[in-house]
């Protein structure tokens, strides 16, 4: 199968030629440029990337969303999350994205540093096997993403039950897309037009997991991250925009189906609870996270393990929750790219390869 | 047989492991010697010294190991530099209760390593420490050459309008060495880069004279390295993200990773800032040499110490130097 | 905001629920307790070490072939 014809240059060029001009138009109709928001970090990265970003500026503004996973976690998540290292016959595993967060005074790779036992697992499947091989030591393992990464973790803990260990745990900082949209839509201050939704939460909650957005007559495509898909998502949103009835549009059939993954969904609704959840950013926002259910409660580190983090300090003059939800650029804050770069980042959005910071240190002259 | 502490101890396991390893294996008349220091014919022109550790998890790799690592770092260094390498000494610190064979196999493959590239090992020394005080095996090498035309070579000397050339495909020796730890395996040969350049180099430097300035793009991978160029020339560096030479297995493991090739390891692997007039018959040139992949993959322009890459669809991503190890990422 | 990979099932382990996969000549072991029923010659979509997703190829070659057919007629 050739998937990568997605990626092909010659069909991005024929359809870059025919698509952009349509684009224009509609912006100059409107008199002013399209602010779309295109939810996924690993949109924007492909955007940049690819230069499908640069292609559309005349007409275009996109806007980046709440979806860099370590960008949107609470500051006193993250606190939490490293004063675990802390303790005494504790292996912290985690995937790479978390090392080099700030937290209000140190970060895991200091932490290792220190002499902690931080280790980077690329699967949840690793981290039980690390607790599989320290039957001694307590392994905890931070759950950070959404939707697309939280049944993975899921599975992890329903097999450390089954085999019964009684050395692993999980701390879920697990959020849900959907609350973090609407609560942007319902936001008066915002005027998107449109938005592009992420292709990969898509998969596990389907195209009937965005029935809240449909109801809020929003012009939304589900999209996939090759070039081809980039340019035909901003097309179709356009497309949608002339029209007064909308329902979202599945623009990305190959991988995301009508109802989702149904195994998934029904383990997510086995392991975890639905809870209301701090967002950087959002503060508080009702129904948009994932806690450990009763029944699996043994193996939640906030359940089983009480350790009092320092007291939270956010970065001074960092705008990094005002920047995931969009609100404001990266190129607003102060501090972007003069006390804040990618080697010494004072915020998630610096450190993280998809916060909008990082991306527009990383691209050309902050047009990405 | 494991290393003990008393092989580090200067008594008659040590003695043991010099006579029966080391000697044989790098077969030099220095070490024959027996002496403190070993006494060596000097030549004309500039010395070049250069020396570097290495650590690494795992020792043995595929298409290499700690050893042939050892001696091919050192000797690029000095060939880079246009040094043409003479003299290699090698410090072992073993942690106590490494296998012996390990070890044997190791030193066997630093010598060939050696011997391939034409340099000879004339001193060295072996410390053992406790169990759980080191990584298996840390290894040191200093290396000492000649240049035989001083200021021939220099970062000086680039300008603008300069072209970019690598003599074959990145990220290689990064993705050997971590298979192994990720659990991938491959459908083809995926092995370490790791091989001495000198050769090479020396043929390079004889047929091209507007070879201004290379670097071996280890540690930090081709973007740092360029980075560096760019930031002490104050020159800009624009790279072709299409040029770059990177198998598509080497792009399937890393997409699995979610890491770039960017910023990974190579071990055989020169960039060469040349002329432009000169930069497509190298390319020609270092593909003759069995180095099939290799290309020109961009070019110096007047900036203010930027390294630019180019991507196929049209955007432009600003490389900068390596911010801590690359992570595997899930976002 | 998720990284994930397009690969092709080459083996699949029913007792574990893991399946061998090949990504551009790279091979890796997935979990499949995610998915419904999967088949060597499958494409999965790869998160995180576990298969999310059966590709649909029927739409995958559909999709491309929509496109290429609109940019040709305009």
């Amino acid at each position: 199968m050739n998937l990568m014809a997605y990626r092909d240059q010659a069909l991005f060029a024929d359809l870059r030629q025919r698509m952009v001009p349509r684009i224009e138009a509609k912006a100059e109709t409107l008199g002013r440029k399209l602010r779309l928001m295109e939810v996924c970090g690993t949109h924007t990265v492909s955007f940049a990337k690819t230069g499908v970003k640069q292609s559309l500026a005349e007409s275009v503004e996109l806007i980046s969303g709440p979806g860099c996973p370590v960008c949107v976690t609470d500051q006193t998540d993250i606190d939490q999350m490293i004063a675990y290292a802390r303790l005494p016959g504790t292996i912290i595993a985690t995937f790479g994205d978390m090392m080099k967060v700030p937290g209000s005074t140190t970060s895991l790779y200091k932490e290792r540093a220190a002499g902690a036992d931080v280790r980077v697992v690329y699967s949840p499947t690793q981290a039980l096997a690390i607790a599989r091989a320290n039957p001694e030591r307590r392994v905890i393992f931070l759950g950070v993403g959404f939707e697309t990464t939280a049944p993975s973790v899921a599975l992890s803990i329903r097999q450390a039950k089954r085999e019964g260990l009684t050395n692993y745990l999980v701390y879920s900082a697990h959020k849900l897309t959907p609350p973090a949209l609407q609560a942007l839509v319902e936001d008066p201050a915002h005027q998107l037009d449109g938005f592009l939704l992420p292709g990969h939460v898509s998969v596990i909650i389907g195209r009937q997991g965005w029935h809240l957005l449909e109801s809020l007559n929003q012009p939304a495509v589900i999209g996939g991250f090759e070039p081809v898909d980039l340019l035909v998502s901003v097309y179709r949103i356009v497309q949608e925009m002339e029209r007064s009835e909308r329902s979202v549009i599945n623009g990305y059939p190959r991988i995301v189906q009508e109802e989702g993954n149904r195994v998934a969904q029904a383990l997510l609704a086995e392991v975890f609870t639905i809870a209301d959840t701090p967002w950087r950013g959002f503060g508080a926002l009702p129904a948009s996270g994932l806690a450990i259910a009763p029944a699996y409660q043994a193996f939640d580190a906030k359940a089983a393990l009480a350790v009092e983090p320092p007291p939270t300090r956010l970065s001074k003059g960092c705008r990094c929750g005002e920047v995931v939800k969009g609100k404001e650029s990266p190129l607003q804050c102060a501090l972007f790219g003069k006390a804040c770069t990618p080697e010494n980042p004072l915020g998630p959005c610096m450190v993280s390869t998809e916060g909008a910071c990082s991306i527009y240190f990383a691209f050309a002259g902050g047009t990405a | 047989m494991r290393i003990l502490l008393a092989h580090g101890d200067g008594g008659a396991l040590t003695h043991q492991l010099v006579t029966k390893l080391f000697r044989p294996a790098f077969a030099d008349a220095a070490l024959e010697a027996e002496g403190d220091s070993a006494l060596l014919a000097s030549q004309t022109g500039q010395m070049a010294v250069t020396t570097d550790s290495f650590v690494i998890d795992p020792l043995e790799f595929p298409g290499g190991d700690i050893g042939s690592l050892a001696v091919t770092g050192t000797v690029n260094d000095l060939a880079v530099s246009g040094a043409v390498p003479a003299y290699l000494t090698v410090g072992f610190i073993v942690e106590e209760g490494l296998e012996l064979e390990c070890l044997r196999r190791i030193v066997t493959s630093m010598a060939q390593t050696a011997r391939a590239a034409g340099v000879r090992i004339v001193a060295g020394d072996t410390k053992v420490v406790e169990k759980g005080k080191g990584d298996g095996l840390f290894i040191n090498t200093t290396g000492i050459g000649w240049v035989p035309e001083s200021g021939r070579l220099g970062i000086g000397l680039i300008q603008p309008g300069d072209r970019v050339v690598i003599n074959g495909p990145i990220a290689e020796h990064a993705v050997a060495v971590l298979s192994g730890r990720a659990g991938l395996q491959f459908a083809e040969p995926v092995q370490s880069d790791c091989a001495p350049l000198n050769r090479l180099i020396h043929a390079m430097l004889e047929q091209f004279r507007t070879i201004r300035f290379m670097r071996d793009p280890t540690r930090g991978g081709v973007a740092t390295t360029l980075k560096e160029i760019a930031l002490q020339t104050g020159f800009d560096i624009a790279l072709e993200e299409a040029l770059l030479p990177v198998r598509p297995v080497i792009r399937g493991a890393l997409e699995l990773l979610g890491l770039e090739p960017y910023y990974l390891a190579n071990e055989g692997k020169v960039l060469i800032i040349v002329g432009p007039e000169e930069a497509d018959r190298l390319v020609d040139f270092l593909r003759q040499q069995d180095q099939a992949m290799a290309g020109l993959i961009g070019q110096v322009t007047i900036g203010t110490g930027n390294l630019w890459l180019q991507t196929p669809f049209g955007g432009r991503r600003n490389l900068s130097l390596m911010a801590g190890a690359p992570l595997p990422r899930i976002c | 905001m998720c990284l994930a990979v397009p690969a092709k099932v080459l083996e699949v382990d029913l007792a574990l629920s893991t399946a061998r996969v090949d990504y551009l000549g790279s091979q890796i072991t997935v979990g499949t307790a995610l998915l419904e029923a999967v088949r060597p010659g499958q494409y999965v979509l790869v998160h995180v070490g576990e298969a999310i997703a059966v590709i649909d190829e029927e739409h995958a070659h559909e999709g491309i072939a929509l496109w290429k057919e609109w940019a040709k007629e305009l």
